[in-house]
């Protein structure tokens, strides 16, 4: 009797012992997976260009780029705050206004037309990045400048501009020390405003801003160790000047080597399905009433036409053309539909033509013909180019 | 020729003695010129030299004696005085958690000598194993008592349902209090083999035993539902989730909002397809009859605001992918996170309030997209259509009915179904703010949900949970602040900054007083107020001040000022001393 009973209890504990070892072993691949990470919900990215004047193009547009790589990555324009003095894209300077680009063939405007500075100008002040790091802000400041992170935001922090040893200046007239960014950092700690902080600086000199930093869970990385200059590539050919990037991980608690870029560049949410409902109970009666309101107000209006709207992904995905196009009628009535190049140079437009010679150049595969049919419309009703003659960059900006 | 210089310097000295004015000797912090000779000790020293030791030693007591305190105290950074010892008190602060628990027995429920023993009071109190600082004690004070007879009477109708309701309408419940009602054995108040059940107001019914251990059986019990209505490990857990250290990856605890003292709820209809679908959603009445209910069932936890919108021409940023076998395109789970940020610039949340956002979004796809659906993991179609993100919101996918396409040209005209809408929207936000399914402990019927959606002892555990984690804030706040403080020398304390932290203490005190006797409401205010205090003193601007103003830049603005005033006063003193020093040693060497 008793050697079946206890047969079976050992063949039990086998398949429990089994069982149990799967478990376990997936157990700790789960545990494993999640070790590697991040426990973060959201991202959060304080980009800042600490420069000002036609000159210091590059830093602008350095920062531009890190923007829209982040803003394609996911993270929304809410959960960025751009710091930028903003006076390149309509400065009198400026080529092609409302423009900014990020290498000289002029392939790509970092610009483009949904840009949201939030500091702007002379509002980029050393006091000011303080405030947004720390969270002491003012109570009249609108949600699109603060920081609004918590303990589970990882934040990229991007910095570039003019800096020596130890400090870095902020548009010419102040500077901020090293010393003042690790007690910003401590107490962005304290208040556990952040989950992990990755900190980029692109200055010379940079190595020697985060020195001094002494909170955990921050990874940094400069572009030009102590003593070097980091100068643009474009200008300076490579074989003369190599910066050394530096970083320091020694404060970070995760190996490097299983953080994902996207962990700080990116923003994927967490999603869940929702699988409950809740029950409630019809109200028939309100719904048939407002139902007959509706059909009340409708009967009053006209029948409504929907307008063609504008076909946006032919533009964007333009086509290169190298045959002749024709002009649509142009909003003042000035031309009629003509084709292009062969009447165009006979106009009265040619002689207001600007001095870079736009219209001259015969069409080619560099040209994008809808935009460029764009742009010599508004040539010819003299709307953007006689400002652009004249200079004036405040009627290109909107304040 | 320099000793020369002095010997002439000497005589006008000794010359213009009598004159007050215009003299070189007078009035400097110079040293007397020191004698060329080795004079002996007897030879008298001119007053003139005597009065410039009197003037230097003089210069230099006031520099050190008055200047320099005198500077130091000018100079340091302000700081009012806070209770630093009551802050670090805060940390070893010891949270009991009262719940009072009214147990009333009907006449048949427990043998007749148990109920000889009745009225008295049981203690229950159990800490709960959480690594966290603060120790947290959950205590039942179970109050037993005997049936009244309205109340006997409530007790022997025919369903639970209509007890509940007699037994409501006879008195109020003070929140974070149960009543727990003890029933026969053999009672047909509930379905045979359910031992108890949980009401939606505050009450439960429980099945009594005839037995000698009767009163620590049911005790036991009661102990269960209790918990289940009141406060759980898991609840405490989640509220504390973000100051544990451990299991930051549970999805459960990170759902939950974080508290705060309001709330902003929009609820937006995406309309990708105008051309084809002209939706209309009774959204005013929906949210007359649905969400507010509901919204004022919660209004202890906060101010609530609502607002609603119509999107038109908002795409969703993933394409749909096409399913042959159903003829409708579905949305893979993976692609599910990607939706909501090329959406949510659109939706304008930012400008709305400083309070926390929900975002609730009801998208109708487009004709060429239609009919669509979500896919969870498993690639079976989800039954509600719908996702939400913690801390963010949720979306629902709304197709419309393909026979109304039959007759009629496009437009089509669209009424949205509100119910099945608010439906899934209320569920959604039960889930965001961490309303969770309840533990029921074996063979309990739980009662169906009120009519708003929320039961009652539901917002208590609510408050509860916040009440932990606004301690739990307030605590952290001012200890880093205190911490601060401490490291950073630089960081000014104005005196309003000073009362906040004063303040904050005290609520959070009063708290810990309220929750330990079991007054659920007045301890979930003060503990609101204490996290409001703590973070308007931690984040009030003027904390800024010098921060930005380092040690050693003082350094340069302090050397053009005192350099050339301590120069000549230091070498003065330096060259008395060795005067002095020089006059001792004499004595010996003559000797």
């Amino acid at each position: 009797m008793a050697a079946p009973c206890f047969f079976s209890r050992l063949w039990r504990a086998a398949l429990a012992l089994l069982a149990l070892g799967s478990l376990a072993a997936s157990q700790i691949e789960d545990q494993a997976k999640q070790f590697f990470r991040s426990g973060h919900t959201n991202n959060w990215a304080v980009l800042v260009c600490t420069s000002r004047f036609w000159f210091n193009y590059r830093h602008v547009a350095n920062t531009l780029s890190v923007y829209r790589s982040v803003k394609r990555l996911g993270i929304p324009d809410s959960h960025i705050v751009l710091m930028l003095a903003d006076d390149m894209a309509c400065n009198a300077r400026n080529p092609k206004p409302a423009t900014v680009f990020s290498h000289k063939n002029m392939e790509l405007n970092v610009y483009g037309d949904d840009v949201e500075v939030d500091y702007r100008s002379y509002e980029v002040t050393v006091e000011n990045f303080l405030r947004v790091l720390t969270g002491r802000i003012p109570p009249s400041t609108p949600r699109s400048k603060r920081l609004l992170s918590d303990d589970r935001s990882n934040i990229l922090i991007y910095m570039t501009g003019h800096g020596g040893n130890g400090f870095l200046k902020f548009q010419d007239s102040e500077e901020i020390t090293n010393i003042e960014l690790a007690d910003a950092f401590e107490q962005m700690w304290q208040k556990r405003r952040y989950n992990e902080l990755l900190f980029i600086i692109d200055t010379c000199q940079g190595a020697s801003m985060y020195e001094r930093f002494y909170s955990p869970n921050i990874m940094a990385l400069a572009s030009s160790q102590v003593g070097e200059d980091s100068l643009s590539f474009q200008v300076c050919p490579k074989s003369l000047c190599v910066s050394t990037p530096g970083h320091r991980t020694d404060l970070f608690q995760r190996d490097p080597k299983h953080v994902l870029i996207t962990d700080f560049f990116g923003s994927v949410r967490k999603v869940e399905i929702t699988t409950e409902t809740l029950s409630l109970q019809r109200d028939s009666q309100i719904t048939e009433s407002s139902y007959k309101e509706d059909r009340m107000d409708e009967e009053l209006m006209e029948p409504l036409k929907y307008a063609e709207q504008l076909p946006v992904a032919q533009i964007i995905h333009q086509a290169l053309l190298a045959e002749v196009w024709t002009l649509p009628s142009a909003p003042c009535g000035m031309l009629g539909s003509r084709s292009w190049p062969a009447t165009f140079t006979e106009t009265e437009a040619e002689g207001l033509a600007p001095p870079w010679g736009l219209h001259s150049r015969p069409v080619g595969p560099y040209h994008h013909g809808f935009l460029q049919d764009l742009w010599n419309q508004a040539h010819e009703v003299h709307f953007l180019d006689s400002r652009v003659r004249e200079g004036r960059v405040e009627d290109c900006s909107l304040g | 020729m320099g000793s020369g210089g002095w010997e002439t310097a000497r005589a006008e000295c000794g010359v213009g003695r009598g004159n007050l004015s215009g003299s070189a000797c007078q009035g400097s912090g110079a040293a007397p010129p020191r004698p060329s000779v080795s004079a002996p000790q007897s030879a008298p020293v001119p007053s003139d030299v005597v009065r410039g030791k009197r003037a230097a030693l003089f210069f230099a007591a006031v520099a050190i004696l008055l200047g320099l305190p005198l500077w130091w105290k000018t100079t340091e950074t302000y700081r009012a005085p806070l209770p630093y010892s009551q802050i670090s008190a805060l940390n070893a602060l010891q949270l009991r958690l009262m719940v009072p628990v009214t147990v009333v027995f009907t006449r048949d429920s427990i043998p007749l000598d148990d109920q000889e023993k009745l009225p008295f009071t049981v203690v229950h109190e159990r800490e709960i194993p959480l690594k966290y600082k603060m120790k947290i004690k959950c205590r039942f004070q179970k109050a037993y008592r005997r049936a009244l007879d309205h109340e006997e009477e409530a007790l022997s109708s025919g369903s639970v349902h209509e007890a509940e309701a007699m037994l409501a309408e006879l008195k109020e419940q003070a929140e974070g209090s149960l009543t727990v009602y003890v029933i026969s054995e053999y009672s047909s108040l509930l379905p045979q083999d359910m031992m108890s059940y949980i009401g939606p107001e505050r009450t439960a019914v429980v099945r009594g035993i005839m037995h000698r251990e009767a009163f620590n059986i049911i005790g036991r019990r009661i102990i269960q539902i209790a918990q289940a209505m009141s406060l759980t490990e898991d609840v405490l857990a989640a509220a504390l989730a973000d100051h544990l250290p451990e299991d930051k990856w549970s999805s459960d605890k990170r759902r939950p909002l974080k508290s705060s003292l309001g709330y902003e709820i929009t609820f937006s209809l995406l309309n990708p397809d105008p051309k084809s679908h002209d939706v209309h959603w009774d959204i005013e009445g929906a949210v007359q009859h649905y969400v507010w209910p509901f919204l004022n069932a919660l209004s202890a936890a906060g101010n609530f605001s609502v607002d609603s919108q119509i999107l038109y021409y908002a795409m969703l940023g993933v394409n749909p992918r096409f399913d042959p076998t159903s003829f409708s395109y579905y949305l893979p789970m993976h692609s599910l996170p990607h939706v909501i940020n090329p959406v949510e610039s659109r939706l304008g949340s930012s400008a709305a309030s400083l309070y926390p956002v929900l975002n609730f979004l009801l998208y109708v796809p487009e004709l060429a997209h239609s009919p669509l659906y979500i896919q969870d993991m498993d690639g079976a179609p989800v039954a509600t259509n719908a996702f939400h993100s913690p801390r963010w919101g949720g979306i629902m996918v709304y197709n419309i009915d393909p026979k109304a396409y039959n007759a009629s040209e496009l437009p089509v005209r669209v009424e949205v179904d509100m119910v099945q809408v608010m439906e899934v929207f209320l569920a959604q936000l039960r889930l965001l703010f961490g309303i969770a399914q309840p533990q029921v402990p074996p063979k309990c019927l739980l009662s169906g949900p009120k009519n708003e959606g929320l039961m009652t002892w539901e917002l208590d555990q609510l408050l509860w949970a916040r009440s932990v984690e606004n301690l739990a804030t307030a605590t952290t706040t001012l200890t880093s602040l205190a911490q601060l403080l401490g490291k950073i020398s630089n960081i000014v304390i104005k005196d309003d900054v000073a009362s906040e932290v004063y303040r904050a203490v005290a609520a959070v005190q009063k708290a810990a007083e309220e929750l330990a006797s079991g007054h659920l409401s007045s301890a979930f205010v003060a503990s609101q107020e204490a996290v409001t205090s703590s973070e308007r003193a931690f984040f009030d601007p003027s904390l800024l001040h010098l921060l930005y103003f380092p040690d050693d830049q003082k350094f340069a603005i302090y050397i053009p000022l005192f350099l050339p005033m301590a120069v000549p006063i230091l070498l003065s003193l330096v060259k008395i001393f060795l005067e002095m020093h020089k006059s001792w040693r004499k004595p010996e060497k003559i000797d």
